[in-house]
C-alpha cells in the first residue's frame, strides 16, 4: 500500500463572507427539499450541486457517484446580519474595548504595551475587558464611551443618559458589524485577533453556508417516507424566515415587524449553531424532542471528537463470551469454529506459498471441523475486484490465483490474534495470543490470564481483533504477547498467575509431606511438560515413591535457588524456618523444594515470587512455560483429592457453640454497662470528641473484638481439613473473616463508619424502644450466616449492603474521569533518545526518566537490579 | 569483615546506582563467599542493571497515567478514616487522590505532622508546651466570661492557674484579646477596660441601645483565639517511635515554624499549595509524590514511584502546582484538537479560529484524529534500513 501524505499542520481561522461564497457551488433559495417525484429541487436543500446520497444519481458538482462525491457547500444569503452565538463574548468584549466612534481601541499605546508588553516582548498578557474603565472618553477621538449592556443570549444594548434617566438603546447586528469594520487591524492583534484571518465583523453572518448534503443525509424509513436530518430541519426555517423577511423588506413593511423577523432569524440562526445556549428555548422536533444541531455534534462522549475521532470503529473484530479452560497454555485462546470461519487474514500469493494456497481456496468457506485445514472467504484480485469464495467456484478461482492475487485466508491454529476486556484499564487488557480452534460458542481463556483482564467467568464478554499486516503482527508478537505482559509495569511484579483453583490446589499438593507412587505421579504430571522424572524418593516393600515436593520440583526451573516465606507464614518473632509448623519456610535450591508449601505467594498473581524470579533469570518465555505447567499441575492435584464446600463444613461443636453465646452475652451486657456509664454522666470524653461519639466508638470497638473473638472460637474448630481454611490460609480466595462471619458470628454492620443510626424518630425500626443504644438496635448482627439472621439483623444487613453498592457505582464514575484526566495530561510524554522524558513537542519533563532511567516493568519491585535474587541463586543460600 | 574490605572497593568502582551497591553491601557482608561467586554475582548484577534501563520512544506518560489510574477502581470511597484510634479525621482513598490531582487551594482535611526538636520530642510536657503554642485557645478555656445585662458589660475573669499551665501570661491575654477581635474577627465597635491585678477585662459595646450587640460582643469575646494559630483547631500529642509528635487538624506550615521546638526540616502538611507557596515549587513536587504515594500505600496498592514522580513533575514543570485537567495541564495543551477531544469541545475550536491557532500534530490525540501514525513506541522510529540490492 502506497503511503498516504502526511498531514503537517492544521491552521484554525474564520471564514469571511466572500470566502464562504467563493465556495459556495449552489446559491440556496427554496426551503424545499424533494418535488412530488422525488428529486431534488434545484436552489433547494438537497440541490444535486451539493453532492448526492441516493445511490444512481451523480453529483452534477463532481460529477462522482454516491459513494466518491465527498459533497459540496452552498450558502444561503442573509436579509440582514445575525449574530453567531460562538462569539457574543467576543462581540462584548470587542464593543466594550474600542471607541464606538473611531473604533480605535480605548487605551493609549503607552497603556497597551503596559499589559501586553513592548514589541521585543510580548510576554504580557493579552488586553481584556478588565484593562479598560467603563465609560471612558476615548484617547484616540475624544468621543464619551458608553456602557454596553448583554443580555444572553444574542442582544446588545447601549445605554444612554436622557434627562438624567438611563435609557437602553438595542444595538441591531447591523449595527454592531458596521462598529466591528471600524477596528483597524493593528488594534486586533494585542486583542488576541489576528486580522488576517479573523476580521471581526465575520463573527457576525451576513452569509451562511450550507453543508453538504452528505453531512446531513435523509433516511427513507419503512413506510417509504423521507426522513430529514435535524440539520435540514434547522436549515428549512432559516431560509424559510430569511424569505419572509426578505418579502416584508421589499414590501417596506412596518420597524415592528421587520424587527420580530430580525430576531426571529437569529433565533434560528442562533439554535442552528448551538441548540443548548442558556436564555434560548432550544428548538425541538415536531416529536418534543430536542434537535441535534452542529454544537451538539461536536460535543461530549458521543461526539464527533471524542466518539468518532478519537475512538475509532474496526472490521476484523469479534465479540462473545468468555469461558475458562485450564488445559490451554497462557498465551493461546480459544475460539469458536464459527468465528474463526468468518475471520480472515490476508495474504498475498508469491511463487513460493502459491500451491499451498491453491489448497486454501480449494477448502473453501466452510469449515466442517476444527481439526480441518482453514478455508478461505474471498480472494482479491490484481485490480482489488473482490471474488466471494463459494461451493461453485473453489476449483475455477484456485486455478485463476497466481502471484499478484490476495487470499482472505480463514484464521488457523498458530495465527496471532490481540485480546481484549473492557475496561481497558491498562495496557495488558490488550494482549497478543495465539488461536486455537475450538468447537463451541465462547472464547476459551486459561484462568491464570484472568487477572489482567480482571475478567471472570459470569457471564463477561470479550473481543478479538485479527491484525491484517505483517508490522501489525510482528508487534502484535514482539510487544503485545502474553510473555512480554506478565510483568506489571505498575509495581514491577508478576501480574499473570495462579488463581483460586490453582493456588487451592498446589497449596494442598506441596503441603507437608505425601509420597505418591508412579502412577499417580504420573497422573499429576500428565499435561506438563516434564519429560523425566527424578529417581525416585523412597522405595519401601518394592514399590518405588516420590514426594509431593519432588513432584512440583519437576517443573521448576532448573538451578533454581530462592527462600521465601508463604502467605502461610504467621510472621512469628523468631523463624523457626525449616521446623515451622505452617510448613511456611519455604527453600529451593538447585531446583529442587526442600521445604515448605506453595501458595499464593510463590505462584498467585500480583505476588508469585517463583515467576518473578523465574522471570529474571531464565526469561519470559520460561515463565509462561511454568505457568502454563504449574496451572495444569495445580489442576490435577486438587482433582487428586478432590475440594469441595458445603453448608456442614460451618458446622461448629456444642462446645463452641457454647463460648460463642457466652463471648456474645459478654459483649451485650459490656455495651449496657457503658451505655449506664453514659446515661449518668460519668463517661470522660477523649480529647476532642463529644461524649456521644466517645461512646460510640467504645461500642463500635467492644463489638469489633466481639466478633473477632467468635471468629477465633470458631476457627479453633475448624482446621486444614476444613475447604474455606484451606482457601483462606493458602490465599486461594477469602479469609478468615470469612469464615468467621460463616460459622461465628456477622458483626457490626456499618454506614459510613457508623453504627446504623437512621430510620425513625431516636430509633432505626419500630420494633425497638426510642433511645435504644443497644447494638442489636443499631445494626448488631449477633448470628452467623449459617445460623441465619433474625427481620431486624436482615434489614440492617441490607442497609449496609445497599452502601457497598453504592460506593462502587460511584467509584467506578470516578476513578474513570480521574483516569482520563491523567492520560490527557500525560499521554504525549515519551523517553527521548538522550535519556529525558520529553512531551512530543520537545519540552523536557524530567532529564533522566524516573531519576534513575530504571524501567519500572523491568525494574524489581522498584529496584533497579534484584540483588538479593542474584546472591541467593549464587551462593544458594538465604541472605 | 575482611570480605567487606576486599570487595568493597570492587563494587565501589562498579557503574551502578548507589541503591544497589549498598544492597551487595547488605546481602554480601558476613557472608563466606568465594572470589568466583563474588566475581559472578557481580557480572549478573551489572549485567541486570544495563537490562532494566528504559527503552527510548517508550511512552512513559502513558504507563504512568495508567499505573495510577487503574487501581483507582479498588480504592475505596470512604472518605473518613480515623488514623488510630480517636485521632484525626483524614480524607484517604480514592477522593484524597483526586484531591491531589486536582490541586486543590485547600485540602478538605487540612491536618499537619509537627516533628519536635530532640529537647522538645522526649517529654511529654514540653512537647506539650509547643502544642498550647499552636492549638488554637479560644478565650472562654482561660476563664470566666459573664456578661453583665445591667451595665452592659462582657467581663472577662481570667484564671491564672490555667495561664500558668498553658504557659501564656494574663497580661499578654488581655492585650492580645482585644486587639484580635478587631483585626481577626473585624469587629470594632466596642471599648476595653484591662484591670491588671484583678486579671479582668471589661468589654462593652459602643452602642449600648441593643442588647444584640452585647450578646455579639460576648460572642466575639468567648471565641476569639487568644493563644496558638488561628487555623490549627486541634492539636494531638502521640508518642511514635520513641518521640512525641504532634498531629494537628488544621493547617498553617508558615505559622507553625516560627514557634519554637518545632523541628521545621521534618515537620509536614497535607496542604500542597500551602507547601508550594512557603517552600516553593521543588518541595511541592516532593510533596505531591510523598501524599500520593502514601494515600496509595495506605490502601495497600504498589506503585512505583517512578510513576507518581512523573506526575508530579508533569504538574509542577511551569513553576506553580497546575491542576490534571481543563484547569490545568489538559486545557494549557498547545494543540486544538487533543484540547478539544478532551472537554469544552466547541469553546476551543471557536477560540482557536479567532486567534488562528496552528496544530502542528505532534501528540497522540491529534494524530490519532486524522489517522496517522502517533510518534510514540515504534511510530516514533524515523530510521529504516534501506536494503543494499548487489547482495
Amino acid at each position: 500500500m502506497p503511503s498516504p501524505k502526511r498531514i503537517g499542520r492544521i491552521e484554525f481561522g474564520l471564514l469571511s463572507p466572500k470566502e464562504i461564497r467563493e465556495m459556495s457551488v449552489r446559491k440556496i433559495i427554496w426551503a424545499d427539499t424533494y418535488d412530488d417525484d422525488g428529486f431534488p429541487y434545484p436552489q433547494g436543500l438537497m440541490d444535486l450541486n451539493l453532492g448526492v446520497i441516493d445511490p444512481g444519481l451523480r453529483c452534477k458538482t463532481c460529477d462522482q457517484k454516491a459513494s466518491e462525491c465527498p459533497g459540496h457547500f452552498g450558502h444561503i444569503e442573509l436579509a440582514k446580519p445575525v449574530i453567531h452565538v460562538g462569539y457574543t463574548r467576543l462581540i462584548r468584549k470587542l464593543l466594550r474595548v474600542t471607541c464606538r466612534a473611531c473604533g480605535r481601541v480605548l487605551l493609549s499605546p503607552d497603556e497597551i504595551e503596559k499589559v501586553v508588553g513592548t514589541e521585543d516582548d510580548q510576554t504580557g498578557d493579552l488586553l481584556s475587558e478588565k484593562d479598560v474603565k467603563k465609560e471612558r472618553i476615548c484617547p484616540h477621538c475624544g468621543d464619551q464611551q458608553l456602557k454596553i449592556n448583554f443580555e444572553k443570549p444574542t442582544t446588545f444594548s447601549e445605554v444612554m443618559v436622557e434627562d438624567g434617566k438611563k435609557v437602553e438603546h438595542k444595538l441591531t447586528p447591523a449595527d454592531i458589524r458596521a462598529r466591528m469594520e471600524k477596528i483597524p487591524n493593528e488594534d486586533l492583534i494585542p486583542l488576541g485577533i489576528n486580522p488576517d484571518v479573523a476580521r471581526p465583523e465575520w463573527t457576525i453572518l451576513t452569509v451562511l453556508p450550507v453543508p453538504p448534503v452528505t453531512m446531513r443525509p435523509s433516511i427513507i424509513l419503512e413506510n417509504g417516507q423521507r426522513s430529514e436530518d435535524d440539520l435540514t430541519h434547522k436549515l428549512v426555517d432559516i431560509i424559510r424566515i430569511n424569505q419572509r423577511f426578505k418579502e416584508n423588506q421589499d414590501a417596506g413593511a412596518p420597524q415592528l415587524i421587520i424587527e420580530d423577523l430580525w430576531e426571529l432569524l437569529q433565533y434560528h440562526v442562533t439554535t442552528y449553531l448551538d441548540n443548548e445556549v442558556a436564555g434560548c428555548p432550544p428548538a425541538r422536533h415536531r416529536s418534543g424532542r430536542p434537535l441535534k444541531t452542529l454544537s451538539q455534534r461536536l460535543k461530549g462522549k458521543d461526539g464527533r471528537f471524542r466518539g468518532s475521532l478519537s475512538g475509532k470503529r474496526v472490521n476484523f473484530s469479534s465479540r462473545t463470551v468468555i469461558s475458562p479452560d485450564p488445559n490451554l497454555s497462557v498465551s493461546q485462546v480459544g475460539v469458536p469454529r464459527a468465528v474463526a470461519n468468518e475471520m480472515t487474514i490476508p495474504v498475498r500469493v508469491t511463487i513460493h506459498n502459491i500451491d499451498e494456497l491453491r489448497q486454501v481456496v480449494r477448502n473453501g468457506p466452510l469449515r466442517p471441523d476444527v481439526n480441518a485445514p482453514c478455508g478461505a472467504n474471498y480472494v482479491l484480485r490484481p485490480d482489488n475486484r473482490r471474488l466471494r469464495l463459494a461451493d461453485g467456484n473453489l476449483d475455477t478461482i484456485a486455478d485463476m490465483i497466481e502471484p499478484g492475487y490476495t487470499v482472505e485466508r480463514q484464521l488457523r491454529d498458530g495465527d496471532v490474534v490481540l485480546f481484549n476486556r473492557q475496561p481497558s484499564l491498562h495496557r495488558m487488557s490488550i494482549m497478543a495470543h495465539r488461536v486455537k480452534v475450538m468447537e463451541g460458542k465462547t472464547f476459551r481463556l486459561n484462568p491464570a490470564v484472568c487477572p489482567p483482564y480482571n475478567a471472570d467467568f459470569d457471564g463477561d464478554e470479550m473481543n478479538m481483533h485479527v491484525p491484517q499486516t505483517e508490522e501489525a503482527r510482528a508487534e502484535a508478537t514482539i510487544l503485545l504477547s502474553v510473555h512480554e505482559n506478565i510483568l506489571s509495569p505498575r509495581f514491577g511484579g508478576p501480574i499473570i498467575g495462579g488463581i483460586h483453583d490453582h493456588v487451592s490446589g498446589i497449596f494442598m499438593l506441596t503441603h507437608g509431606i505425601r509420597w505418591f507412587t508412579k502412577e499417580e505421579a504420573l497422573y499429576l504430571l500428565r499435561y506438563t511438560h516434564v519429560e523425566h522424572m527424578p529417581p525416585p524418593g523412597k522405595e519401601e516393600d518394592g514399590i518405588q515413591y516420590w514426594s509431593n515436593k519432588q513432584v512440583f520440583s519437576m517443573i521448576l526451573p532448573d538451578q533454581l535457588n530462592m527462600v521465601f516465606r508463604a502467605s502461610s507464614c504467621q510472621n512469628c518473632d523468631t523463624c523457626e524456618k525449616e521446623m515451622c509448623e505452617r510448613d511456611a519456610y519455604v527453600r529451593i535450591i538447585d531446583g529442587i523444594l526442600e521445604v515448605g508449601t506453595i501458595d499464593k505467594k510463590a505462584i498467585g498473581a500480583f505476588d508469585g515470587q517463583i515467576v518473578n524470579r523465574t522471570i529474571r533469570h531464565y526469561g519470559m518465555r520460561r515463565a509462561a512455560d511454568f505457568i502454563d505447567d504449574l496451572t495444569k499441575l495445580s489442576i490435577r492435584a486438587i482433582m487428586f483429592d478432590g475440594f469441595s464446600f458445603g453448608i456442614d463444613d460451618e458446622d461448629l461443636s456444642k462446645t463452641e457453640y457454647g463460648q460463642i453465646d457466652e463471648v456474645l452475652n459478654n459483649v451485650a451486657s459490656d455495651v449496657t454497662r457503658r451505655i449506664k456509664i453514659y446515661e449518668d454522666g460519668q463517661l470522660e470524653p477523649m480529647p476532642g470528641r463529644t461524649v456521644e461519639e466517645t461512646l460510640e466508638m467504645q461500642i463500635m470497638q467492644v463489638l469489633g473484638k466481639a466478633r473477632d473473638l467468635t471468629g477465633q472460637i470458631a476457627g479453633r474448630h475448624l482446621g486444614l481439613g476444613n475447604s474455606a481454611v484451606v482457601m483462606a490460609v493458602s490465599g486461594a480466595r477469602g479469609s478468615m473473616l470469612n469464615l468467621t462471619q460463616m460459622a461465628g458470628c456477622i458483626g457490626q454492620q456499618s454506614v459510613r463508619g457508623e453504627r446504623i443510626v437512621r430510620g425513625y424518630d431516636d430509633r432505626t425500626l419500630p420494633h425497638f424502644r426510642k433511645g435504644d443504644r443497644g447494638s442489636d438496635a443499631h445494626g448488631f448482627i449477633a448470628h452467623s450466616y449459617k445460623g441465619g439472621l433474625n427481620p431486624t439483623e436482615f434489614f440492617f444487613h441490607a442497609i449496609g449492603g445497599r452502601e457497598g453498592l453504592v460506593d462502587t457505582a460511584v467509584r467506578t464514575s470516578q476513578s474513570g474521569y480521574l483516569q482520563r484526566r491523567l492520560i490527557n495530561a500525560l499521554q504525549d510524554l515519551k523517553v527521548a533518545y538522550d535519556g529525558t522524558v520529553r512531551s512530543t513537542g520537545g519540552r523536557i519533563i524530567q532529564f533522566q526518566y524516573g531519576e534513575d532511567s530504571t524501567d519500572p516493568t523491568k525494574s524489581a519491585f522498584g529496584d533497579p537490579v534484584d540483588v538479593k535474587g542474584i546472591v541467593e541463586s549464587i551462593i544458594k543460600e538465604e541472605v | 569483615m575482611a570480605l567487606a574490605e576486599k570487595y568493597g572497593k570492587k563494587i565501589e568502582a562498579a557503574d551502578l546506582p548507589k541503591k544497589t551497591k549498598d544492597q551487595l553491601h547488605k546481602f554480601l557482608d558476613g557472608k563466606e563467599i568465594t572470589d568466583i561467586q563474588f566475581k559472578q554475582i557481580l557480572e549478573r548484577v551489572l549485567k541486570e542493571y544495563l537490562s532494566t534501563r528504559i527503552e527510548a520512544c517508550e511512552a512513559v506518560g502513558v504507563i504512568a497515567a495508567q499505573s495510577i489510574g487503574e487501581p483507582g477502581t479498588q480504592m475505596t470511597m470512604r472518605t473518613f478514616h480515623y488514623a488510630g484510634v480517636a485521632e484525626i479525621n483524614v480524607t484517604l482513598g480514592l477522593p484524597r487522590l483526586i484531591e491531589i490531582m486536582d490541586a486543590r487551594k485547600e485540602p478538605s482535611t487540612p491536618t499537619m505532622t509537627v516533628y519536635l526538636e530532640p529537647e522538645y520530642c522526649k517529654d511529654r510536657d514540653r512537647a506539650r508546651e509547643v502544642s498550647w503554642q499552636i492549638e488554637a485557645a479560644p478565650l472562654h478555656e482561660f476563664g470566666d466570661i459573664t456578661t453583665d445585662m445591667e451595665n452592659m458589660h462582657v467581663i472577662v475573669h481570667l484564671n491564672t492557674k490555667v495561664c500558668d499551665k498553658r504557659k501564656i501570661s494574663a497580661a499578654e491575654i488581655m492585650e492580645t484579646a482585644p486587639r484580635k477581635i478587631r483585626e481577626r474577627r473585624h469587629y470594632r465597635d466596642f471599648e476595653h477596660d484591662i484591670n491588671e491585678e484583678t486579671a479582668t477585662i471589661i468589654f462593652s459595646p459602643k452602642n449600648k441601645e441593643s442588647y444584640q450587640n452585647l450578646f455579639q460582643l460576648a460572642e466575639h469575646v468567648r471565641s476569639v483565639i487568644v493563644q496558638g494559630i488561628d487555623d490549627i483547631l486541634r492539636v494531638v500529642v502521640r508518642k511514635e517511635t520513641g518521640e512525641y509528635i504532634l498531629y494537628t487538624e488544621g493547617s498553617n506550615i508558615k505559622d507553625v515554624f516560627d514557634v519554637a521546638g518545632v523541628d521545621t526540616t521534618r515537620t509536614r502538611t497535607n496542604n500542597i499549595s500551602e507547601i508550594a507557596s512557603v517552600l516553593g515549587i521543588e518541595a511541592a513536587r516532593n510533596a505531591i509524590i510523598h501524599e500520593a504515594l502514601s494515600t496509595l500505600d495506605e490502601q495497600g496498592i504498589l506503585v512505583d514511584v517512578r510513576h507518581i514522580m512523573l506526575v508530579s513533575d508533569m504538574m509542577c514543570m511551569e513553576g506553580e502546582v497546575k491542576q490534571i485537567g481543563r484547569h490545568g495541564i489538559a486545557g494549557e495543551k498547545e494543540s486544538v484538537l487533543s484540547r478539544a477531544a478532551f472537554e469544552v469541545t466547541v469553546n476551543h475550536l471557536l477560540d482557536a479560529a479567532v486567534a488562528n491557532e496552528v496544530d502542528e500534530l505532534s501528540g497522540v490525540t491529534e494524530n490519532v484524529i486524522v489517522g496517522q501514525p502517533i510518534q510514540l513506541g515504534t511510530g516514533d522510529v524515523k530510521l529504516i534500513a534501506v536494503r543494499q540490492e548487489n547482495n
